[in-house]
């Protein structure tokens, strides 16, 4: 593993599998949302159902999102490859962007479901935590000019967030058990049956792949950037 | 060397231009706008009380926070203090102690008034401030690894809440939890939690913030 943390090496396997990559994504997330809507409605649900193959990969992809933003940062604080700081660094937008189509999917469907758009249920709220989380660590790495500096001090906070996530998580579940001890989330979950759980696990595995595959290509855009500004620094000195 | 940095650090706090006060004052502040906006029904304000006084106690703790590392920063006297035989986690950990005497330590002391004042019952202001005794260290700690990570950052101040808040989620949960369980006659582990959570926030952070520093100090 550590072979691929030299950008050089990076560079040639990923132009290697990367249109690969693609295609596999193209192909699961294709079959998944497609099977998906073509999924019979739920008796209780309706066919909002059909956002479930949306929603629930979306944040499954979150959560990877962060575990793999914590990971990376480890790898750059104790073993300072550049190439986890880039991994680190691109790994955070999309974290965000996937937190937010979680909450945006899930608000659309709490509307009909819940008659609310926003509930202050656990989960959710946790959920928003964790944006905020996302959004902390991308304007601290914007702040901070110097590139190393500024990658060490998000890891710190990355990691910072690792550790207080699952705290997080617990608070919440606790606060909202003692305060509403609402039925309807926790017996809203029947057994989900066979018809679902196929399109549900091929969106799962194309959200993830639609993960890596932009992030693979966002960490090559990322060290092009980086020669880019070094050869127009050497050729302006 | 300890007793040394830690009146300088309190000192600088309390004197003429210090933010102890003003961040005294903030609290209050804040807490006397609450009833402006949602009415003097005492019931609803007795209900929101834990809440608003746990989250007014947070937002004074980080006002005075960016200062924390980085008025030291900008004048060179970090640099002093780095130089000295104390490792820079001992210095961390100095640092959070003069913020809680002269932030948390005061906002505690003030909340049983403020508590009063928007109707809850003797045993409940009890609870209140020994909540905020418990779980104020933790803001001090957690608020002070955000101080330690922006303070090289010349607006550091609109970013640190930002990084900060959403890690005190946990206190401001189990403290005015444990406020409205009491109000209820529940009992609750919420003061047990916020205890467990500052005993390890107040442990590790030095940890983080030294490691905050020294690589801010690096470049």
């Amino acid at each position: 593993m550590f072979a691929f943390a030299n950008p050089k090496r990076f560079m040639d396997a990923s132009s290697a599998f990367l249109p690969w990559l693609v295609a596999v994504t193209v192909l699961s997330l294709g079959a998944g949302v497609v099977l998906g809507f073509l999924t019979p409605p739920d008796y209780q649900q309706g066919e909002t159902v059909k956002l479930m193959f949306l929603h629930v990969p979306a944040a499954w992809t979150a959560m990877m999102a962060y575990g793999l933003l914590a990971l990376t940062s480890l790898f750059s604080l104790v073993w300072r490859h550049p190439l986890s700081d880039v991994a680190a660094k691109t790994a955070a937008p999309l974290g965000a962007v996937f937190t937010v189509l979680g909450l945006i999917t899930g608000s659309l469907w709490g509307r009909p479901m819940w008659g609310a758009y926003w509930v202050w249920d656990a989960r959710l709220t946790s959920f928003l935590l964790l944006l905020f989380i996302y959004l902390g660590y991308i304007a601290l790495w914007n702040a901070i000019e110097d590139e190393v500096r500024a990658a060490r001090a998000a890891a710190i906070l990355a990691l910072l967030g690792a550790v207080n996530l699952p705290v997080i998580e617990f608070s919440v579940d606790w606060w909202n058990t003692l305060h509403q001890g609402e039925s309807i989330f926790r017996a809203g979950g029947p057994r989900i049956s066979a018809v679902f759980l196929w399109p549900l696990a091929l969106s799962g595995i194309g959200y993830t792949l639609l993960f890596f595959t932009l992030w693979t290509v966002r960490i090559r855009t990322e060290i092009l950037e980086r020669r880019a500004r070094s050869i127009l620094l050497s050729g302006a000195a | 060397m300890i007793g040394a940095l830690l009146f300088r650090d309190i000192r600088l706090a309390t004197r003429a231009g210090g933010s102890a006060a003003l961040a005294l004052a903030f609290f209050a502040a804040v807490a006397t706008l609450v009833p402006l906006g949602v009415g003097v029904d005492l019931k609803l304000l007795m209900r929101v009380a834990a809440g608003v006084l746990w989250v007014a106690a947070v937002l004074a703790a980080l006002l005075s926070l960016d200062r924390l590392f980085q008025a030291d920063f900008e004048d060179g006297s970090l640099d002093v203090i780095a130089l000295s035989p104390l490792s820079l986690e001992t210095v961390a950990a100095v640092k959070i102690a003069a913020h809680w005497l002269t932030t948390g330590l005061p906002l505690t002391l003030l909340s049983p008034l403020l508590g009063v004042m928007f109707g809850l019952p003797p045993e409940a202001v009890g609870v209140l401030t020994l909540s905020l005794a418990t779980g104020t260290p933790a803001v001090s700690a957690m608020g002070a690894i955000g101080a330690a990570l922006t303070m090289s950052i010349r607006r550091g101040g609109l970013i640190l809440p930002l990084l900060v808040l959403p890690l005190l989620a946990p206190a401001v949960i189990f403290g005015a939890g444990a406020v409205q369980a009491a109000l209820d006659g529940l009992s609750s582990g919420a003061l047990l939690f916020l205890a467990a959570f500052a005993v390890v926030a107040t442990l590790l952070s030095p940890f983080a913030a030294g490691a905050a520093v020294r690589l801010n100090l690096a470049g």
